[in-house]
């Protein structure tokens, strides 16, 4: 029996679907994350999860109680807001021992208590700071001390690192995930962000349009994608519409190319996802010819577009330390056809 | 025409403003000051001389502090009553939906869209001996006695709640506003009830709106004049009152002048020292 379910969830607004028969079996102390483009339904999950919204049918069943109708104040899960929702009238410590004081613990224990969870986020000497006189990386830990310091069952987070910049999300995103090992707290995430779903999560739940697109490992869902969505919004990758020839040819545009062996049948209509970093680019005159359009420098790899008889192509390459390609440079392309994914449906 | 220095231009762009203001402001307020420092003779009528006599007179003389304390009494309950009907009318209000909110807030500003003459005569009506008051009363079977707040204390703070309350509800209504929504769900998460949201997350948060309004009330109050003018009259003189029948009454100008700059000092003082404790107070919380 897990210890979260979700057992075919539906949300409803008037006529708008948001989430609908979302199935989802969550183990004690697993990072799960909710992935996908705004509008999706991952933040409605999430809402129904906290108690902030009640599922139009369904069931939420948590540690083999069902707390489908449980209000939020009685359900006991730590939340850490997209916008941290600090109370700006308190100061760090206060905000803090809130929870522990509507849980009747007496001053002095839930004091101490909130100095610990501060100190577990290394804000120990920021205690007595108000909301507004602290960056939005220390209210990021308040807001996670806050959540934390109830010692939650489940701990959801909406977006938390959306308003940080680049370098302190990613500084912040190790932080999160060795903060929550080292808890063992189970930890749902809602994120539009692909990498921060793939860097922190045990398993990601890709969602498109109040459906659920796929459920599986980061790595098993970056090599492995089941749809073109998928594929194209977890990481970037090059997609060609084509059609079979045989079981393990396809056509696209004029070109022939080799794919591991499928069962579509043969002239069935198929896209052909490659990631830009699966395919190998050398001047020694073998592979699929093409012209350099464009090459951008991104300092650990360089980013290039090309032309060739199969039509655009986007490729990653490695910095090692050489001049890269030149834009109208004539260039060969080589991949391992084990890299190459096929899907039945059609890129949009 | 490099004449023009940098550093000038800050003063010749608020020059217009300033002009306007030291003409139309600063000037009558100089004379009135000059005028309360002459004396009055019933015979000749204002005598150029200089002197502070005016303000002891007001201050020494008992029928002008049972005027003082009146008006200032009187804006503190008004202020009273509009933080105890304007606060909860402004959450209800943040809490509507986009259109009942626009037709309710048409509703609470409706007081001030009434000319202010137009709206205390029909408190005047209600009010009266023989208004509306009287004829509910007496419908009740409350005995046919004549039920009049006119010239009553009840009666003036009644018409000035009415009026004020919307400065205090848009006041507070502004600061619900600047709230995250999600301030109050963090609450509830953490296992807050609906009364303790409420009393330790959202109002504490509304204070400065609500501390704001009280200012824009007590001062309303202490110089408003047409209110206690008509529903008052002549029994219960206000400050404001009182100067503008000195001036026009006993025709005593200098005395008039004097009790208007006192009151304008008392309602600074007042005002200044109020904010001063709020800003000590919250300065630590809110930008």
């Amino acid at each position: 029996m897990s210890f979260l379910k979700l057992e075919s969830l539906h949300k409803k607004f008037g006529d708008f679907v948001a989430v609908q028969d979302m199935t989802l079996d969550i183990e004690r102390g697993e990072f799960i994350s909710l992935l996908g483009p705004s509008g999706c339904g991952k933040t409605t999950t999430l809402q129904m999860l906290a108690g902030l919204l009640n599922p139009t049918s369904g069931k939420i069943v948590l540690n083999n109680e069902d707390i489908t109708s449980t209000p939020p104040n009685k359900r006991g899960l730590g939340i850490v807001f997209q916008s941290y929702a600090l109370f700006p009238h308190m100061s760090a410590l206060d905000n803090v021992a809130f929870g522990l004081e509507m849980r009747g613990v007496g001053k002095t224990e839930r004091l101490d208590k909130a100095r610990q969870a501060l100190e577990q986020v290394k804000l120990a000497q920021f205690v007595e700071r108000f909301p507004k006189d602290m960056s939005g990386g220390q209210r990021q830990r308040v807001a996670l001390a806050r959540a934390l310091v109830i010692s939650p069952p489940v701990l959801l987070l909406d977006e938390p690192l959306s308003n940080l910049d680049a370098k302190l999300r990613e500084e912040m995103r190790i932080e999160l995930r060795l903060l929550q090992q080292e808890i063992g707290v189970t930890t749902i995430l809602v994120t539009h962000d692909q990498e921060e779903a793939l860097s922190l999560s045990d398993r990601i739940v890709v969602m498109q349009q109040g459906n659920v697109s796929q459920i599986a490992a980061p790595l098993d869902l970056y090599e492995r994608p089941h749809n073109t969505f998928v594929s194209d919004f977890v990481g970037k990758t090059n997609l060609l519409l084509g059609k079979t020839v045989n079981a393990s040819e396809v056509m696209v545009a004029d070109t022939k190319v080799k794919v591991p062996v499928t069962d579509f049948e043969p002239g069935s209509s198929i896209t052909l996802s490659i990631r830009p970093e699966k395919i190998h680019m050398t001047d020694d005159n073998s592979g699929h010819e093409i012209r350099v359009e464009a090459a951008i420098f991104l300092g650990a790899h360089w980013l290039y577009r090309v032309t060739g008889s199969m039509g655009e192509l986007f490729v990653t390459q490695p910095n090692t330390g050489s001049a890269g390609f030149r834009r109208g440079d004539k260039a060969w392309l080589n991949w391992d056809q084990n890299a190459l994914t096929l899907f039945q449906d059609r890129a949009s | 025409m490099s004449a023009v220095s940098e550093k000038n231009v800050p003063y010749i762009l608020t020059a217009p403003g300033v002009l306007f203001f030291a003409a139309l402001l600063g000037v009558p307020m100089v004379m009135t000051f000059l005028l309360s420092l002459h004396s009055y003779d019933f015979n000749t009528g204002i005598v150029r001389d200089w002197s502070f006599g005016n303000y002891v007179e007001v201050v020494t003389d008992e029928y002008f502090q049972k005027i003082f304390g009146r008006t200032f009494g009187l804006a503190l309950l008004v202020t009273v009553l509009c933080v105890l009907v304007g606060v909860p009318e402004a959450y209800v209000l943040s809490r509507l939906s986009s259109r009942w909110r626009s037709v309710f807030l048409l509703v609470v500003l409706g007081p001030l869209l009434i000319s202010v003459v137009v709206r205390t005569l029909g408190w005047a009506l209600f009010f009266g001996g023989n208004g509306i008051l009287t004829m509910i009363s007496q419908s009740l079977g409350f005995g046919d006695e004549p039920v009049s707040l006119m010239f009553t204390f009840t009666g003036m703070t009644i018409a000035l709640v009415h009026v004020l309350v919307p400065f205090m509800v848009i006041a507070v209504w502004a600061s619900l506003q600047k709230i995250d929504p999600q301030c109050e769900d963090a609450a509830y998460s953490l296992g807050a009830s609906k009364f303790t949201v409420l009393s330790r997350i959202t109002l504490p948060q509304a204070m400065p709106g609500i501390l704001s309004g009280c200012i824009i009330v007590f001062a309303l109050t202490a110089s408003a004049f047409a209110t206690p003018a008509i529903i008052g009259g002549r029994r219960l003189k206000v400050v404001a009152t009182a100067a503008y029948d000195e001036y026009l009454n006993t025709l005593n100008w200098p005395l008039g002048a004097s009790i208007a700059v006192l009151l304008l000092i008392a309602n600074v003082v007042i005002i200044i020292s109020y904010n001063r404790l709020i800003e000590r107070r919250f300065a630590k919380v809110f930008e």
